[in-house]
């Protein structure tokens, strides 16, 4: 994708870095980052929300997955690139164990862990900005919805798939099972990246991966982040089991709501199935999510039930702070979007409003 | 997945949830017709309030619905 715009002194000495055609200044570029970076890292406010943190995580995590315009794909596996993602994790993980309510650990096991896992997601009261979708949002704000979930929605489903060999058994065949229906089940039209694309065009927005990166507040790359974080630390692994179970587990109803709001809003099946489909796929993936996935690897390996009841916490914890910004901005009457270099590119609707 | 190995259908009832299908199956109408599935593994409501019916849409959980046997009435605890 393209590299995203620098947002402070890390991103533009991390893109100096990436972009340096001299062998002779790299050390000085590395150099620069180092020190930038760790002042950054120690002098942060709330890491969640740091614009220049998260951005700059989110450029070096996405040589894991598309690349960078004009970045040799080699510098994913740079040890100081690795040493700045490094840097910046371990604040970021640290924030999030600090921050994260944890309710009480159910014993490992299926039927015990399952029944924490929807406890915990039922009782979730975070900003509902699906109702706010479902019967208040204008049409800007529709389309301010869809470039915020833009971001993971464009690549759904990547981040889990890294965990996939990292399990085994019951829960590597849960993973799967799920992962293949986001995937489209071997049709390409149907996997939900795809289904996503297609209602960005409906809406005359660009629906290539990354296109709006740079208007995307600090909140929605960390729950982005946090997710790539989850998936590619092997460590890590009951995190992202938990993760997608929270998220599978806080989907249908809400979709429903969304599906509900762009019907209102007089949009068609072109822009709706994403969201319908959605309603009927996640009630499905949340029991296998919640039950053989999170549930089983705990019985495979019951050391990781804390980390997996932290992952589905920190989902709910961070998508909670993002829908917040939403809400906070849309019931001021504003916009939660940062002002870009340009106008969001506006396409002209591509015919499905009726 | 836990199913019997040989079984041509499987099907898991979740705890206040509705009934996870895999394998090779139909799900026809009363008239016979075929109820297109659009995925390998479906959920069945079970609790009566989907949307979607026959498919589960989620709504057990707003709903309370629970598959547990109700605790005994009239007796002491």
């Amino acid at each position: 994708m393209k590299r995203p715009e620098p947002r402070g002194p890390v991103c533009s000495a991390l893109g100096a870095l990436l972009t340096n055609r001299e062998p002779d200044a790299e050390p000085g570029l590395i150099g620069v980052l180092r020190d930038r970076a760790g002042a950054a890292i120690r002098d942060t406010d709330d890491i969640l929300l740091d614009e220049d943190l998260q951005a700059a995580l989110y450029t070096a995590y996405e040589l894991r997955y598309s690349g960078l315009e004009g970045v040799d794909d080699a510098w994913e596996w740079n040890a100081d690139v690795l040493a700045l993602c490094t840097a910046i994790e371990s604040r970021f993980e640290q924030a999030l164990r600090d921050r994260v309510p944890m309710p009480p650990l159910p014993a490992p096991g299926i039927d015990t862990v399952a029944a924490a896992l929807f406890e915990l997601t039922g009782a979730d009261t975070g900003p509902s900005v699906s109702r706010y979708l479902a019967k208040k949002a204008t049409d800007d704000q529709a389309r301010e919805f869809l470039i915020h979930r833009s971001v993971y929605q464009l690549k759904e489903a990547d981040p889990h798939s890294w965990a996939i060999p990292r399990l085994r058994g019951r829960a590597k065949a849960a993973l799967v099972e799920i992962q293949a229906d986001e995937y489209g089940g071997g049709r390409l039209a149907h996997m939900h990246s795809e289904l996503f694309a297609r209602t960005m065009r409906g809406l005359g927005l660009d629906d290539t991966h990354g296109g709006y990166v740079d208007l995307v507040p600090a909140i929605v790359l960390a729950s982005s982040n946090m997710m790539t974080m989850f998936g590619t630390h092997r460590r890590l692994r009951g995190a992202i089991a938990g993760h997608l179970a929270a998220f599978e587990m806080t989907s249908s109803l809400p979709n429903r709501q969304y599906g509900n709001g762009f019907r209102r809003l007089g949009y068609d099946q072109s822009v709706t199935f994403y969201f319908d489909e959605h309603v009927e796929a996640d009630a499905v993936h949340e029991q296998i999510a919640a039950r053989d996935l999170a549930g089983g690897l705990t019985e495979d390996e019951p050391a990781l039930v804390a980390d997996v009841v932290f992952g589905a916490s920190a989902c709910l914890f961070v998508d909670s702070l993002a829908g917040a910004a939403l809400l906070t901005a849309w019931t001021a009457g504003e916009s939660a979007l940062r002002p870009g270099p340009e106008p969001a590119p506006a396409l002209g609707p591509a015919g499905a409003r009726s | 997945m836990p199913a019997g190995p040989d079984a041509a259908v499987s099907i898991t009832a979740c705890p206040n949830g509705p009934l996870l299908v895999r394998g090779t199956f139909e799900i026809l109408t009363p008239a016979g017709e075929v109820i297109p599935a659009r995925r390998k593994t479906v959920a069945l409501c079970r609790c009566g309030i989907s949307t979607l019916k026959p498919f589960c849409d989620g709504s057990h959980k707003a709903a309370g619905f629970t598959t547990e046997p109700e605790a005994p009435t009239g007796e002491p605890a």
